[in-house]
């Protein structure tokens, strides 16, 4: 191993040497220019056959002049002309009417002739395939990687046995670590499916075992493909995947049907091919005897035909015992479209590791995507949960605060087009504004209410209506853009499986940091020990000194400002609409509903509870996101039987009644 | 109060006298919208018009049903309007199967050979799914080629998802604001769960062409809206009269004591669950035959109808007609509902402040919220309680 490989390494710097010298000293006579050098085989170029073509290329190759591979490609595709006065080639544009020629060197338009005047040199089936395969090694060694890794991506598109040696010859050299890897597992994908010896194929397909990349994948697939068959006895040439049991694997009709579609039986008579039988054969109202008003049957209708066929004008039809004796006499099963059995039983072997590997990783994405959730779930609602846990007031206007907040975000990004800026000012801004609404509405209306916590619901419904009925008078019904900065936009991705949008990192670390504050608020500071104190018992706080309107207008302030901050946060992969706090509120509800209320602690699992339960909801049935809602409400009203005061709940007299 | 041992029990009608003025005047619009339609012409009442006040009635025997179940009993239920939809569904079905089958059966009249039942119904299926890329009739179905079967699922559905989800609420002692968000979770969920295609129920396409009637196609359409009029008003009038002397009994008192306080009913011995299941369950099933009258003239349901908003509604207008009283409820829904589609019809002038023109349509729900908040503010008796002043003069 280790001396052939030291063997083509010597091979490939020498053809490497010699390969520039001769570039250098062509490029010497040349000056640069691609036309002299193309001038010099110009006879080959412009009637190429099979046979001669090969070392003309290998030579145009070695000068290794930039333009070379480009003037090859577009030579194969037949763009190449000639021009019968000087013999000079151009590359030519159609214009209308006429031909527009292109100088190889420059790229400037040299004239414009007439179809007849040039004529254009079409290498024929072979010689295009020579190029091709010519043009793979050379690009996969170019000196630009973006070039090398073009060529990768078109051995990916169409593979074949061919590329498997230049590839193979062009990792040794491969300077880019990250290049270099991917020729590996495209050496890999080439060798399982084309490689010469059944060992390196089997090889290389164990090598792919546990790869999740989609390429990888395909491959497999492909080795493992197979093809659905029926006959009269089991074949032994072919390499037979499993036989299928009638009645477990596959029900009678549709085994039927695949008798029926192979010609190894008639089709079955349907129901509307009877009628349209019966139809044909009305004889002076009636049909093989019975009046035609008797034929809304089946069983008459059977009868009908019966008599017709003994009458001989219609022919006998499939009786469903005929069906059954069909399906009997024949053996159904898989076959492999890869006639070796080993090949196809490594592959299937690579391929259940792959899938474990596959479930591991999904679920881990899995489990991204619900922490994603479940932190805007947390965001959304732990403003909620904290009013609630206070005040035992809800806040039906809570999605309005969240809406109220990302139009702040849209806002700012009108007058600041920074988006980095404009997050940074909206950020503070929307707590600002939606905090001076919360504590607006505290003391005008809610303050009124604390003796009719029922009534207090249907007010802030009453403003929340409003609310939405005067963001939808101010920006329109239409969606408004609440652009993220650059550094926001992209995904933060693993591999194939395995990746998350920027963004929901981002409001994932918001989620923390909101979580963090709210325990220090809560549990460090002065207003956290006087709003537990207020939640516990209010009275018993008030003759402690505790101002308990003060404590609620601040508690509702911050419950309302968080909303507004979840707002922007929302609105960066969301749409601004009016109606988007609408559309998080009744989540917000089962969040707090489920976590308990008056704890942060229990926000946490509340809202973690929910966003897991409807990503894994929604892993069952992907394609139906309205069933994992259904499912997921129905869950949180058989969770309240159980823990009818939520994960968290409140103990001693706070708990209430 | 007078003390009942001193005083003898008067007749229900003589104790309530608001009960014979309610039904007094309900008598007395019905005859006067009959009048209008019918006397006059067309011109004084459209059809529409007269469409619009039976959904109205409709729509108050609902918030009469809130009111006993909210004002009356305390439980601030947000999941009625998904008992009037079920109502809505139930009937629905039958009336766009029945419609169906007759266009059906008249299409394969023409055929050279009689249609089999499966033929017949596999057509109706084709023509009632096609929309939802399905051409089965799906086993929800099953009774919707009969009437009677139908009308009993008016009532049955919605009793019996509110006696399973009343049972389990109460059982665990889940009330005030969470027993509110629960029953919205309800409402949501049935929702959410009839937008999907596959339920059976035609997903977000609703059933449509209710306001055709299977059996009365000859009868024109005024007559028809008529006819569903006065059924809405016979419907509300007894509604009204079942609840009134249900509230106005020993039973009434028993549950606006629950609504008071809870804990004391229970510590009296009474079993306050039963009470207020049974409130929960009559009301959903009053509710849903409210909707089983009010959709054949609305034309169409669909799952939108359902949303949780709704539901937020009906208790907002059992709010601002004023809680604890029955006709209040009524004066609620009548006014906000009326108001609401003049408002938002196009009927309302422009208000032009010089700088600005309010144009209603855009303004009235920015009014209704606000207008909302008002009255549970400085009228937490509602438009009802206007009523007090007048007769309880100081």
């Amino acid at each position: 191993m280790r001396f052939t490989a030291l063997f083509a390494r010597a091979l490939l710097i020498l053809v490497t040497f010699i390969g520039l010298s001769l570039a250098r000293a062509e490029m010497a006579t040349a000056q640069d220019s691609l036309q002299p050098i193309l001038q010099g085989h110009a006879a080959d170029l412009a009637k190429p056959s099979r046979q001669t073509i090969g070392p003309v290329i290998a030579e145009l190759l070695a000068t290794d002049h930039p333009g070379i591979a480009d003037f090859l490609r577009k030579w194969e595709a037949r763009e190449v002309y000639q021009r019968p006065t000087d013999g000079l080639f151009f590359y030519a544009e159609e214009t209308t009417d006429a031909l527009r020629l292109i100088d190889i060197d420059s790229g400037e338009t040299v004239a414009e002739v007439g179809s007849r005047d040039v004529d254009q040199i079409r290498p024929n089936a072979g010689v295009r395939r020579e190029v091709a395969a010519a043009l793979v090694p050379y690009e996969l060694n170019a000196p630009d990687p973006a070039r090398r890794l073009a060529a990768l991506t078109a051995i990916a598109r169409s593979s074949d046995a061919s590329q498997i040696a230049p590839l193979a010859q062009s990792i040794e050299t491969e300077p880019d670590a990250d290049l270099r890897t991917r020729k590996e597992r495209m050496l890999a994908l080439l060798t399982a499916q084309f490689g010469e010896t059944k060992a390196a194929r089997l090889d290389a397909i164990s090598a792919l075992s546990g790869d999740i990349s989609i390429e990888a994948r395909s491959v497999l697939n492909q080795l493992a493909a197979r093809r659905d068959g029926v006959a009269q006895t089991l074949p032994e040439d072919i390499n037979i995947a499993r036989v299928l049991e009638l009645g477990t694997d596959i029900t009678e009709a549709a085994a039927y049907d695949r008798l029926v579609a192979e010609n190894l039986a008639p089709p079955p008579q349907t129901a509307k091919d009877l009628r349209d039988v019966l139809a044909q054969h009305i004889v002076g109202g009636t049909v093989g005897g019975v009046p035609l008003h008797l034929l809304n049957t089946t069983e008459v209708r059977a009868r009908a035909y019966e008599a017709l066929e003994a009458a001989g004008t219609v022919p006998p039809r499939a009786a469903p015992d005929e069906v059954a004796n069909a399906v009997a006499a024949h053996v159904f099963y898989q076959e492999y479209l890869q006639p070796d059995p080993d090949i196809t039983q490594a592959a299937e072997a690579a391929l259940d590791t792959t899938r474990i590997a596959l479930g591991l990783y999904q679920t881990a994405d899995l489990v991204l995507d619900g922490l994603s959730l479940a932190s805007i779930f947390f965001l959304a609602a732990i403003g909620l949960a904290i009013t609630f846990g206070v005040m035992g007031v809800i806040n039906m206007a809570h999605g309005e605060f969240i809406m109220m907040g990302a139009y702040t975000g849209y806002v700012v990004q009108l007058f600041i087009p920074d988006y980095t800026l404009s997050l940074l000012i909206a950020l503070p801004l929307a707590f600002a504004v939606t905090f001076g609404a919360g504590v607006a509405m505290e003391r005008l209306v809610i303050r009124h209410l604390y003796t009719r916590p029922l009534e207090t619901l249907l007010a802030t419904f009453g403003i929340s209506i409003a609310l939405q009925q005067l963001a939808k008078n101010i920006f329109g019904t239409q969606a408004r853009p609440l652009t993220a900065p650059d550094w926001l936009g992209g995904a933060i991705t693993l591999n194939d499986i395995v990746g998350i949008s920027t963004i929901r990192v981002a409001i994932f670390v918001l989620a923390l940091i909101f979580l963090a504050l709210l325990l220090y608020i809560l549990k460090r500071t002065r207003l956290g020990l006087e709003v537990r104190a207020v939640t516990q018992n209010p009275g018993m706080a008030a003759s402690m000194g505790i101002n308990p309107d003060r404590i609620n207008m601040l508690t509702f302030g911050l419950g309302s400002g968080i909303a507004g901050i979840a707002g922007v946060a929302i609105g960066l992969y969301a749409q601004v609409t009016s109606e988007m706090g609408a559309n998080y509120i009744v989540q917000s509800f089962m969040t707090v509903v489920v976590g308990g209320v008056g704890n942060v602690w229990g926000t946490l699992a509340g809202a973690s509870l929910i966003g897991f339960l409807q990503k894994g909801i929604e892993w069952f049935n992907p394609s139906n996101t309205l069933a994992a809602q259904t499912y997921m409400v129905l869950f949180v009203i058989l969770f309240i039987q159980f823990r009818p005061k939520g994960i968290v709940a409140l103990k001693g007299r706070a708990a209430g009644d | 109060m007078t003390r009942p041992d001193i005083t003898p029990r008067k007749g229900f009608l003589a104790e309530n006298p608001s009960v014979s003025w309610f039904l007094g005047c309900l008598g007395l619009f019905t005859l006067g919208v009959t009048v209008l339609s019918q006397g006059f012409g067309p011109a004084l009442l459209s059809t529409s018009m007269v469409k619009i006040l039976g959904m109205t009635l409709c729509l108050c025997l609902i918030a009469v049903a809130m009111d006993v179940v909210w004002g009356y009993c305390g439980i601030l239920s947000l999941g009625h309007f998904a008992f009037f939809g079920i109502g809505g569904y139930a009937i629905g079905m039958w009336l766009m199967y029945a419609r169906t089958e007759g266009i059906v059966v008249e299409s394969l009249a023409n055929a050279p050979i009689p249609p089999t039942q499966a033929e017949t119904r596999d057509a109706i299926a084709t023509q009632i799914f096609g929309v939802v890329g399905s051409n089965e009739l799906p086993a929800l179905w099953a009774f919707a080629h009969s009437l009677p079967l139908q009308l009993v699922m008016v009532a049955l559905v919605p009793g019996l998802l509110a006696l399973v989800f009343g049972w389990l609420a109460f059982r665990s002692r889940v009330t005030g604001v969470y027993l509110s968000i629960l029953t919205q979770a309800m409402t949501l969920a049935l929702s959410l769960y009839l937008f999907q295609n596959d339920t059976g129920l035609r997903g977000n396409n609703g059933l449509s062409g209710l306001q055709n009637i299977p059996g009365l196609l000859h009868l024109p359409q005024s007559t028809i809206a008529l006819w569903f009029f006065w059924a809405s008003a016979l419907a509300l009038g007894l509604g009204y009269l079942l609840f009134a002397w249900l509230v106005s009994g020993k039973f009434g008192s028993v549950i606006r004591a629950i609504r008071d306080n809870e804990a004391r009913v229970r510590f009296l011995g009474y079993h306050v669950e039963s009470y207020k299941l049974l409130v929960f369950t009559l009301t959903a099933i009053v509710s849903g035959l409210a909707g089983a009258l009010y959709y054949p003239q609305a034309g169409i349901i669909n799952p939108a109808e359902i949303a949780p908003i709704a539901s937020i509604y009906l208790a907002v207008w059992v709010a601002i007609g004023g809680r604890g009283r029955l006709y209040g409820a009524v004066i609620g829904a009548a006014v906000v509902s009326l108001a609401s589609s003049w408002f938002t019809g196009g009927g309302a002038p422009d208000v032009n402040l010089g700088f600005y023109t309010i144009n209603w349509t855009d303004w009235w729900l920015v009014l209704l919220g606000l207008g909302f908040v008002a009255v549970t503010l400085f009228f937490p008796r509602g438009i009802s309680g206007l009523f007090d002043m007048l007769v309880r003069k100081p």
